[in-house]
């Protein structure tokens, strides 16, 4: 079972498995291979949806169809060709009788991960998906936050409830900013986005609390293929969370998600990632392939989103978070580490879009490069003629641990209006010898000393992060490096 | 502790870097509990060479001879079991370390050596008051705390920071590399009283210097004229004085009519 949804590119696929107009059985938990219009019929009916969602799920694979074999190739990154075809689009979620008892039964390899993250057991329980009964404190802690959600009015629950409960919303905002043509993954994403996390916050709240989720391809519950939308309504504010954690899987597998944020007239959407998703082994075997796509648009005027992620994880990162500037006075930001070890490529970045007058935009990225591991920033800054004094500040810097890996920064400025203010500044540096003795005179471990720079290097990125966050981040980095410095 | 003990044995001490460029050739040098050592001598003599050999620096081989500390040979130690053991260098340019937080900085290596010494990390409120007291003495501005370690710190900032850490670290040998350089008559005296107040019968200095200035604060109990990689001269306090007013070369002069 915890295996079903895990794409195998090593197992071959086998001819006309299925066939067009097959009908497939509704009652099963598992949708067999590939993807044509049956299993996305099957996936929709699995939802319960209504029709337009299946209609527009439709639009998206036509279009797949039709563009063919159109992955994107700009990037900076090698992996093997991947038959779409051989991948499994659903699996039903695991019912609590399958569901592990207690600690106990749960991959010992990923308790060591967590151990070594430190990560508390209650929270341990419930990334393992450990029945939750077993667990009487966070049922509820988890009751009196939805409560407290529920009297500020912010709706908090899954992209399938939403689908059912709040068609209006969902209608209204779903690919308003990711169009189911956007890009192959995210169009892939449109026809076949099994679930993912959907966030309303009303005009005037303060979303009371941060909101989270952990998605763990290693339980059924969420898929390869998640689909995020979160709309913060005029003068709202909300704080987001994503954590990102796999168990080790000897076979390549995928995920294309996609997230779609809206921020209405002076409302604010912090979004922070902290992505661990299995980045495969020493040899370069297995690992995630991290296709994402995820934009925000500043629909109304001093509006704003602030993109942070921390990318920890992942074989291939190809993730681009974009903000489109339109109101006018709207603010974007993007602060991003990006590490790399042993044979991990990312090609990582983000695109701001200026549309709206006096609109401003800030870009700082770390790339941490170790092993033999390819980091690459790729940055878009546009400004169309309509942003009138315009404002960008772009930085990127780059850290080389060893001297097999690489860094490459790959920043594209495209202005069209002259009262535009564009800075740019770059720095690759290695983590200096002099820096390391001294911090070693001073009785510090040659390798304690290593992290001590590295987490210095991403300090500017990780003082955005909610606090337990930074601290999970910074554990993340020593987790990812273990073995390569000192 | 007895203060006729020899804290610090360093025997016919020859040092070269990459392609034998020799740098140091035969340093010969005891240094005894509670003793203040100066080392002078030309700009490219091999100073702050033998301040890094001492204290483990990385990127220098050592051709010849043994560096005994506390009765132990520690010739081929690592620089953070050194600095564990007591051994400290206030370095001539201090590091700047981006991104790490001056306070962090300073608790970890208070922490490392009380660890290696079998005490328990220091809680943060305990932490917090040994700092207050020990920042005091050197007069340091608390917002320079929270910033990256020496990062945007002027020159007499940087160096007032090697004695506040010298001040928290207590080490039993201290190699102070030209601290005194470069500094204002307010920021020398400021330096001047740290070391002051860290001296004792229980611990030893090593001071290079170029100037006389910062020994009228200290009673240095020897004074060591390197030159060329080797102690040319030794002498006391008025050596220093005689060197000011003469400079060096009449010692190249006198050792030259000799041989
Ligand atoms: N790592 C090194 N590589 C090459 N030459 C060095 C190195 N370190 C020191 N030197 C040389 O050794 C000599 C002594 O340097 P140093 O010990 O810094 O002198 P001082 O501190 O007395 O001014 C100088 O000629 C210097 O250029
Ligand atoms: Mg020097």
């Amino acid at each position: 079972m915890a295996n079903q949804k895990i794409i195998s590119r090593n197992t071959k696929l086998e001819d006309n498995q299925y066939k067009w107009g097959f009908e497939l059985d509704i009652d099963s938990e598992t949708a067999p291979k590939g993807i044509n219009p049956e299993i996305i019929k099957f996936i929709s009916k699995k939802k319960k949806e209504p029709e337009w969602m299946y209609e527009w799920r439709m639009k998206a694979y036509n279009h797949w169809i039709k563009k063919g074999d159109s992955e994107p190739t700009w990037a900076n990154i090698k992996y093997p060709k991947i038959n779409y075809q051989d991948i499994i689009y659903y699996a039903a979620p695991k019912s609590n009788d399958s569901a592990p008892q207690s600690l106990d039964d749960v991959d010992p390899e990923l308790i060591t991960a967590f151990n070594k993250l430190g990560i508390p057991l209650e929270e341990q329980k419930k990334l393992t998906g450990v029945a939750v009964d077993a667990v009487l404190d966070s049922v509820s802690v988890a009751t009196t936050y939805k409560d407290m959600l529920k009297k500020a009015g912010v709706i908090f629950c899954s992209m399938s409830e939403a689908i059912q409960n709040h068609p209006e919303l969902v209608k209204k905002y779903l690919g308003s900013v990711v169009p189911y043509s956007d890009n192959f993954f995210a169009t892939l994403n449109s026809a076949a986005f099994t679930d993912g996390s959907f966030v309303y916050v009303p005009p005037k709240v303060r979303c009371p609390i941060e909101l989270m989720t952990y998605f763990r391809i290693n339980q059924e519950d969420s898929g390869q293929f998640e689909r995020t939308l979160i709309i913060a309504d005029e003068g709202s504010y909300v704080s987001y969370l994503e954590g990102c954690t796999a168990p080790m899987r000897k076979t390549s597998q995928l995920h294309a998600a996609v997230v779609e944020l809206v921020a209405l007239k002076d409302a604010e959407i912090k979004y922070s990632t902290l992505q661990n998703w299995y980045p495969g082994n020493k040899d370069g075997e297995g690992g995630v392939y991290n296709f994402v796509t995820k934009r925000g648009i500043c629909k109304g005027q001093n509006s704003k989103i602030s993109w942070t992620q921390v990318e920890t994880g992942s074989a291939i990162t190809w993730k681009y978070p974009s903000v489109i500037l339109q109101g006018d006075n709207s603010i974007g930001e993007f602060y991003s580490v990006a590490l790399v070890n042993n044979f991990q490529q990312a090609d990582t970045g983000t695109k701001m879009i200026h549309v709206g007058k006096n609109t401003k935009s800030t870009i700082i990225a770390k790339g941490i490069s170790a092993g033999k591991a390819q980091n690459t920033y790729r940055g878009q800054v546009k400004v169309l003629p309509t942003a009138k004094n315009a404002k960008n500040f772009t930085q990127c810097d780059s850290l080389l641990i060893g001297d097999k890996c690489g860094a490459h920064t790959i920043p594209y400025i495209e202005v069209n209006n002259p009262t535009a203010q564009m800075g740019h500044e770059a720095t690759t540096s290695k983590v200096n010898d002099d820096q390391l003795f001294y911090l070693q005179q001073r009785g510090i471990s040659l390798e304690e000393a290593n992290y001590m720079i590295i987490n210095g290097f991403c300090r500017g990125i990780f003082k955005e992060l909610p606090f337990e966050f930074a601290m999970e981040a910074s554990q993340l980095l020593k987790v990812s490096l273990e073995g390569t410095v000192g | 502790m007895i203060k006729e003990k020899s804290l610090l044995e360093i025997k016919n001490l020859h040092v070269s870097v990459d392609d034998d460029i020799k740098i140091l050739n035969g340093i010969n040098l005891t240094i005894k509990l509670g003793e203040i050592h100066v080392i002078m001598g030309p700009n490219g003599s091999g100073k702050s060479t033998l301040a890094n050999v001492l204290s483990g620096r990385p990127g220098y081989n050592i051709d010849k001879g043994e560096i005994i500390f506390k009765g132990e040979d520690i010739t081929s130690q690592d620089p953070e079991i050194r600095a564990r053991n007591g051994m400290f260098l206030a370095f001539q340019y201090p590091m700047e370390l981006p991104g790490v937080r001056t306070w962090q900085f300073l608790k970890s290596s208070v922490d490392a050596i009380r660890l290696h010494n079998e005490l328990p990390e220091l809680k943060i409120k305990e932490f917090d008051k040994l700092l207050e007291e020990k920042k005091e003495i050197v007069e340091m501005n608390s917002e320079l705390l929270k910033r990256s370690v020496n990062e945007g710190f002027s020159g007499g900032e940087k160096k007032r920071n090697e004695i506040l850490q010298l001040s928290l670290l207590n080490p039993t040998f201290a190699m102070l590399d030209e601290t005194d350089s470069g500094l204002d008559i307010d920021a020398l005296q400021i330096v001047a009283k740290g070391v002051k107040n860290y001296h004792n019968n229980n611990n030893s200095v090593m001071l290079v210097t170029h100037y006389q200035r910062i020994l009228n604060h200290l009673s240095p109990d020897y004074i060591h004229v390197l030159m060329d990689g080797k102690i040319v001269k030794s002498g006391d306090k008025s050596l220093s004085l005689e060197l000011e007013s003469k400079g060096y070369e009449w010692i190249r002069e006198s050792i030259l009519k000799q041989s």
